[in-house]
């Protein structure tokens, strides 16, 4: 063992080995942490008692230690004061809904983000100050992002010099930088040469060349976001090993993840955050899958969703059927059915291929294989504006970015997708009407705005939604497909776009809402389907003894569906 | 609490008065805006009128002007169309040149000499369309894809000439170049180069703010991947937008040759693409596409000829003259920064 190998970790490995306990005690420990969700002061006053299992009473040093970290951006509040402890030789999972504030707080780490003041930060017992792009990895903290940060037009020991290349008088030391490596590729058990261009390499060797660069950098705090993501399952293990080699030599690993079999696998602790707060941790002995999602998503399920469309509607005639659909990357062949008045809920988590199918479907992307299906007839769609016309309206997820046009007018953003239908001597525009139907589209929606001139991009998030919801509703579609109606809305529009969702469902529109909160899904849908890496993985349907629950829609999204049976 | 009380009033009154102060900021960016350079243009007259002992506003300068302003104003109408879809044209002045010579070319064949201005027009919608092709369905970058075009139309201008100067003293319809529209016998007459410039600028007006692919040109360059979503056929619009920029600099290559009776595959129309995009500019379109009108091109152009004609009336220097011209570009640039910042981007 290395000389600078702490007691705690050995601690961790007999907890491992002892990991099976008695079965009352587990249902104990998930009732305890239920009880902790909403109460701050049991939080706290389990946060004074947190310590770190040590042998003989000794107390361990954490190597990294946050402290009522927080964050606001404009007032509005990502991170509320934080608490994350992490010992070297542990694997640390941070877990948390999209959204939860992982992200932040790993930017925080990383020195992208500097934490509101009454934040405090130690680093082996020390204050620190993480500051500027470089600042994390001054204080031995390295991030593997999702998406890898190498160049892939330079080779693997340029890159794990990135930024501080060797130099003898003043011309790159190539020889010496491929010699600096070589020790640490060996290690880590690499199957490549310190000379091969990085573009030539796998994704899991990829991740190994950022591995090798946080090494060489002496971080002493490895961070991975979602690191399998992109992996086959070959590969994941693999990683699994070497994360598992990289805690026995002494290394912090803060391991962000969706899913829960990976944080089985390897986590020694359990961080769960959401909605900016911390809900609680839980030792290796007590990581229990249901005990985590419940900390996950456990909130009140308020009372303004609105559901008053027929519940029988599924039994309605399909409207829009697509099978088999696929693009050859994120969806691997999902078939779905929505009927006339229905409104299905697509769940999942991020990166489980739920806007890309919604993609598919309207030809925003190119598919590899599957058929789409319109009242019974087969329909070719290969563009959005043959989905519009066929009479499929989609509502992006990122409407700044893929939806509205911020410095157009609400009239001409609500009127874009039918002013050629409504043209006069072929392609003057038809004022009068384009009016009128803004005009209908306010008064309807109850958009909130000057008047109907004023450009979209100075409304609020909500009434930004509206006019886009408007632009979809003026071609009358039979299909309208809704990628996160509410990100970014305030209460008030959510309630007010629920009912929308609800009046149109009564209309007889086939609605296929894909959403990442599941109180959202559970209030406005009649049946959910969710998808996990590229599948749709299963169907929650709503009875009359049983209603949907958030429990099933994340067992089946983070595949643990069989863990717990 | 009292105290409280006062505390809460005082910051609601510090509220009120930022509001105020930022409506009155935003009103006042608003108005910039909305005028855009005009006062700039007015300015710039009554200074030339005064340092030029008051030969500025004379009839005869005023159609100096006019006609000086009318080639730039027609390519910069163009140039607008491509600009506000987030592109750029650089090949407008050796389409003009290549245009000018392919009129000029076929003006000289007596049986088919009165075709020669629809021949330089069609000529330069060709080479327009070739570039929106290029941009459109390739997928290629605008301003490589032009300044490509711009070496090699360039190229078959001096073809088309044998590189040399054509001359034809008998071209048809020449008083398009230096005739005049007289509006009132002896008073009032308006060159006919400025009378095709202003209608130029009507008929942009009216495919830009009154019919369906003016609202999609507007929303290409405000966001394309928005605008495909939305069903618009953005490779369409692209090549129409070039296709456009290319027509029109193709009958300002007649417009010149109109007025010169003559043109040179070589020297016309070298660096007439600066001038319209500072037109465009100086407009207030921006440059990342979107937002601008095509009124704003034409003060954008007037200013340019406005500037050009003072310096010269108020006796500047032939090379101080381009570097104020060069520092009034970087000065519009700023000004399209400021404006944007103003936007409701967000």
């Amino acid at each position: 063992m290395p000389s600078g190998f702490p007691p705690g970790a050995r601690c961790i490995g007999r907890a491992t080995s002892t990991a099976l306990l008695p079965h009352f005690r587990l249902f104990a420990v998930a009732l305890c942490y239920g009880l902790l969700f909403n109460g701050r002061t049991a939080l706290e006053t389990k946060r004074g008692q947190e310590t770190h299992c040590a042998p003989g009473g000794t107390m361990n040093e954490p190597i990294l230690e946050m402290r009522g970290v927080s964050k606001s951006f404009f007032g509005i509040k990502a991170l509320r004061a934080v608490d994350l402890t992490v010992y070297a030789g542990e694997v640390h999972a941070l877990m948390g809904e999209n959204g939860a504030g992982k992200s932040t707080l790993m930017k925080i780490l990383s020195g992208a983000y500097r934490p509101d003041s009454g934040s405090e930060i130690r680093i082996e017992g020390k204050p620190a100050r993480i500051e500027g792009p470089l600042g994390g990895r001054a204080a031995g903290i390295s991030i593997i992002y999702q998406e890898l940060s190498l160049a892939p037009n330079l080779n693997v020991a340029e890159n794990i010099y990135l930024g501080r290349e060797m130099s003898r008088s003043g011309l790159l030391a190539r020889g010496a930088m491929r010699e600096g490596v070589g020790p640490i590729l060996e290690r880590l058990g690499a199957d490549f040469l310190p000379s091969t261009l990085v573009a030539h390499l796998s994704m899991g060797q990829r991740q190994l060349v950022e591995i090798a660069r946080a090494l060489h950098a002496r971080s002493k705090i490895l961070i991975m976001d979602e690191p399998t993501t992109a992996l086959s399952a070959g590969e994941s293990e693999r990683l699994f090993a070497l994360i598992r080699q990289l805690r026995a030599e002494g290394l912090a690993i803060i391991y962000i993840s969706h899913r829960m079999d990976e944080v089985y696998a390897l986590g020694d602790r359990v961080t769960v955050l959401r909605d900016g707060r911390l809900v609680g941790s839980l030792d290796k002995q007590d990581i229990r899958a249901d005990a985590i999602v419940r900390m996950m998503v456990g909130r009140d399920v308020s009372s303004f969703y609105k559901k008053d469309h027929d519940p029988e509607a599924g039994k309605g005639h399909p409207v829009l059927t697509a099978s088999d659909m696929a693009d050859g990357l994120r969806v691997k062949g999902c078939s779905l059915t929505v009927h006339a008045g229905e409104v299905v809920g697509l769940a999942g988590l991020i990166g489980a291929g739920r806007t890309e199918l919604a993609h598919l479907i309207v030809g925003a992307a190119p598919k590899t294989s599957g058929h789409l299906e319109l009242e019974g007839q087969p329909i070719d769609i290969r563009t959005p504006g043959q989905a519009l016309e066929a009479g499929i309206a989609y509502l992006t997820e990122d409407r700044k970015a893929l939806g509205l046009f911020l410095d157009m007018s609400c009239l001409d953003n609500i009127n874009l997708a039918v002013i050629g239908r409504d043209a006069k001597l072929g392609g003057f525009l038809d004022r009068d009407k384009a009016r009128e139907r803004a005009d209908r589209a306010f008064a309807g929606l109850s958009i909130r705005a000057a008047n109907v001139g004023v450009p979209a991009g100075g409304l609020s998030g909500g009434n930004q939604q509206k006019v886009l919801l408007s632009r979809l509703l003026a071609i009358a579609p039979k299909v309208l497909i809704l990628d996160e109606p509410t990100r970014g809305v305030d209460v008030g529009a959510k309630s007010e776009i629920y009912s929308i969702i609800d009046n149109l469902a009564k209309a007889g529109t086939a609605i296929l809402v894909i959403s990442s909160d599941l109180p959202e899904i559970i209030g406005i849908c009649d049946r959910v389907l969710v998808m996990r890496s590229g599948l749709i993985a299963g169907e929650v349907r709503r009875t009359e003894t049983a209603p949907l629950t958030q429990e099933d829609i994340m067992a089946l999204a983070t595949g643990t569906e069989h863990l717990d049976a | 609490m009292p105290d409280n009380g006062s505390t809460t009033a005082k910051a609601a009154t510090a509220i009120n008065a930022s509001a105020a102060e930022a409506t009155k900021r935003q009103r006042i960016r608003l108005l910039i805006r909305a005028a855009g350079m005009l006062p700039v243009l007015l300015l710039l007259c009554a200074g030339f009128h005064y340092f030029s002992d008051g030969r500025f506003f004379t009839g005869q300068n005023l159609g100096i002007v006019l006609q000086q302003a009318a080639v730039n104003t027609v390519l910069a109408a163009g140039m607008t169309f491509v600009i506000l879809t987030g592109g750029i044209d650089l090949s407008v002045g050796s389409i003009l040149a290549a245009s000018a010579m392919a009129g000029l070319t076929i003006s000289k064949l007596p049986e088919l000499s009165a075709l020669w201005l629809p021949v330089a027009v069609l000529t330069g919608l060709g080479f327009g369309v070739a570039n929106g092709a290029l941009i459109a369905l390739l997928r290629l970058p605008p301003f490589i894809v032009t300044l490509g075009s711009l070496t090699a139309v360039r190229g078959l201008a001096r073809l088309l000439g044998a590189d040399t100067t054509v001359f034809n003293p008998s071209i048809p319809y020449a008083f398009i170049g230096n005739g005049s529209l007289t509006l009132i016998p002896g008073v009032a007459s308006i060159p006919w180069l400025s009378v095709i410039a202003l209608l130029v600028i009507l008929v942009s007006w009216l495919v830009l703010r009154r019919t369906v692919l003016g609202v999609h040109i507007y929303a290409v360059g405000g966001n394309e991947s928005a605008a495909r979503l939305a069903g618009i056929k953005v490779w369409a619009v692209l090549i129409f937008v070039y296709g456009v920029s290319g027509l029109l600099a193709g009958l300002g290559g007649g417009m010149q040759a109109a007025r010169l009776y003559a043109a040179n595959g070589l020297q016309l129309g070298q660096s007439y693409e600066l001038d319209a995009i500072t037109a465009v500019i100086l407009g207030g379109t921006s440059f990342v596409g979107g937002i601008g009108s095509i009124w704003g091109t034409l003060v954008g152009a007037l200013i340019i000829a406005v500037l050009s004609n003072g310096l010269i009336l108020t006796g500047v220097s032939d090379i101080w003259q381009y570097v104020i011209k060069g520092l009034v570009i970087i000065g519009a640039v700023a000004l399209d920064r400021y404006r944007l910042q103003g936007s409701a981007r967000t």
